[in-house]
């Protein structure tokens, strides 16, 4: 039978977690489906048909999937179950909210955040901070996987030419409703998917000093992020957070500046391609997980790594 | 109004957890052992909407072994009423909590759930999803604020890219993001009050929930080790280190 892989969409844009989501459904063997759901996201179901090794998109366009609200979106991916033996969506924020509704309706358990399908029953996923990886066999006949997107690689965005097969909304009862969003907007790379990242610390001082980070990422077309200290000295806003418990990253290039290494920071870093290093102290214990370090006070390095780039 | 909070006995977060040399799982014995810090913020948020008037009463809820007890003291101690513990001394999985829970929710009437967002030890992210799903109630995930109205309650969640606030009709649960609060420190006097409040002592048998895990774990192991590299002297350095190395 097929795999459906939930997307982590806008309405107008495909998340490229979906990508990797395709990557890890496809160890399972069957044919992959994608569901789009979303309000007047149409656009984005021909964006997921092009995936390649797509078979079939579902596209749910209507008003009540627009905001994502977790009841209204687990009860249409319920509705679908009966037709697949695996259900896959990227750990977002959005999968993390509406796939466990899912399984405790299927009455199976979730896997949270695998970072490896071993074989269909059998799954490797981080516990205790990632400071520990478990390998878990699952005795459900189906299977509910939440996959970490940082550790499967992504599917090609083009290639494939699957057929768009639009799904009837299925009635809920509306046991919640959407009030606002505070997106912050920017024009940089999303932190969960950058190819290079400038993360900043405590050192940093304050949120005006925080704009020779901001400088050098733009100059590199990086994603900004942050320590855990620095989010909470209120430098930056929350979601820049990089750590165990905020966002779990994986960049060709992590620059780590002024941050001491904090272990719950290095939860959320450790597996990124490069890292780089600049503190002050020789003694910071970023030092002993990154390939390049340099003792240096970071408002004279920076600056002269943005200079020297040019 | 009635709040619920459930609490997990996890390894303290300060810890530095070490897979067993037979890699069948961490550490347990003697290691300390403290409420998940989600759900500590959890028991300050229902403490704090008792403290304003909005909540009547807070029933601290854990599912584990004996000495989840203590857990359950922990939040007496912060603010809590009274406790219910599910004694079950094997590693629980979010779906048969989930299923305790609402048979407790059953019985017990609450308007709110209030839990942590996820365990520090399994870090599933499961429990209140799944129970706000078995229940047939709303939820409001990741929370970061809190607000009781009219029978409804709005929630401001930490999502990818921002913030979002919802409002969820009551009956509803809550998951604590880590901003959601800071909890207190108990005070001597008010954990000398908690020895005296009411635990009633349970067991799954008594709420007819099969407890069998649904998931094996195989094997438990270390992740891959990342090696220290090298020191570089001059920014100049490592630009010519990262160029040689294609990263910029």
């Amino acid at each position: 039978m097929a795999v459906l892989v939930i997307a982590e969409n806008t309405n107008d844009e495909l998340k490229d977690a979906t990508l990797s989501a395709v990557t890890a459904a496809q160890a399972f063997g069957g044919d992959v489906h994608v569901l789009v759901a979303g309000s007047g996201c149409a656009p984005v179901a021909d964006q997921a048909a092009k995936i390649a090794g797509v078979a079939k998109v579902l596209l749910a366009d209507d008003p009540a999937y627009d905001h994502g609200l977790a009841e209204a979106l687990s009860a249409l991916v319920i509705s679908l179950a009966d037709g697949y033996d695996q259900l896959v969506t990227p750990a977002g924020t959005m999968g993390k909210n509406f796939m466990p509704r899912v399984a405790a309706a299927l009455d199976v358990a979730q896997v949270s955040e695998a970072v490896e399908i071993v074989d269909a029953n059998t799954f490797k996923r981080p516990i205790y901070a990632g400071n520990a990886i478990a390998t878990v066999k699952s005795s459900d006949a189906k299977k509910v996987v939440t996959i970490r997107p940082t550790s499967f690689d992504k599917a090609p965005g083009e290639g494939g030419s699957a057929a768009v097969e639009p799904v009837a909304k299925v009635d809920a009862p509306a046991l919640s409703s959407f009030i606002s969003q505070e997106l912050n907007e920017s024009d940089r790379p999303d932190l969960s998917s950058a190819d290079v990242i400038i993360s900043g610390g405590r050192a940093l001082g304050s949120a005006e000093n925080f704009e020779i980070i901001e400088r050098l990422a733009d100059k590199l077309g990086a994603a900004v992020g942050a320590s855990r200290a620095a989010v909470d000295a209120g430098f930056v806003p929350n979601d820049y957070q990089v750590g165990q418990t905020g966002k779990i990253v994986a960049p060709k290039l992590y620059i780590a500046v002024g941050i001491s290494g904090a272990i719950q920071h290095l939860a959320g870093m450790k597996d990124s391609k490069i890292i780089v290093a600049i503190n002050k102290d020789e003694e910071a214990p970023i030092f002993q997980v990154a390939d390049y370090g340099l003792v240096a006070d970071l408002f004279e390095a920076v600056p002269e790594l943005e200079k020297q780039i040019g | 109004m009635k709040v619920l909070v459930p609490v997990k006995r996890v390894v303290d977060y300060n810890v530095k957890v070490r897979v067993k040399a037979d890699n069948s799982g961490v550490e347990l014995a003697n290691v300390k052992m403290s409420m998940n810090p989600f759900d500590e913020i959890a028991v300050e948020e229902a403490v704090r909407l008792k403290e304003a008037g909005t909540a009547t009463e807070v029933v601290v809820v854990s599912i584990g072994p004996k000495q989840a007890q203590e857990t359950i003291r922990t939040g007496l101690a912060m603010g809590g009423d009274r406790g219910i513990l599910v004694e079950y001394d094997a590693e629980t999985e979010p779906l048969a909590v989930a299923k305790l829970l609402k048979a407790i929710a059953a019985e017990e009437n609450p308007d709110l759930v209030v839990l942590g967002k996820q365990a520090i030890d399994d870090d599933c992210s499961q429990t209140g999803q799944m129970l706000a799903q078995l229940l047939g109630w709303s939820q409001g995930t990741f929370a970061s604020k809190v607000t009781p109205g009219d029978g409804t309650v709005d929630v401001t969640r930490e999502i990818d890219g921002g913030l979002e606030t919802i409002q969820l009709k009551m009956p509803a649960v809550v998951t604590a993001d880590l901003r959601l609060n800071e909890p207190r420190y108990a005070s001597l006097p008010n954990i000398m009050k908690a020895k005296k409040k009411e635990i009633a002592m349970k067991t799954p048998a008594d709420y007819g929930v099969d407890m069998t895990p649904r998931l094996s774990t195989e094997r438990v192991e270390e992740p891959p080790e990342r090696q220290a590299g090298v020191m570089v002297e001059s920014v100049s350095d490592l630009v010519a280190a990262l160029k040689e190395k294609g990263a910029l």
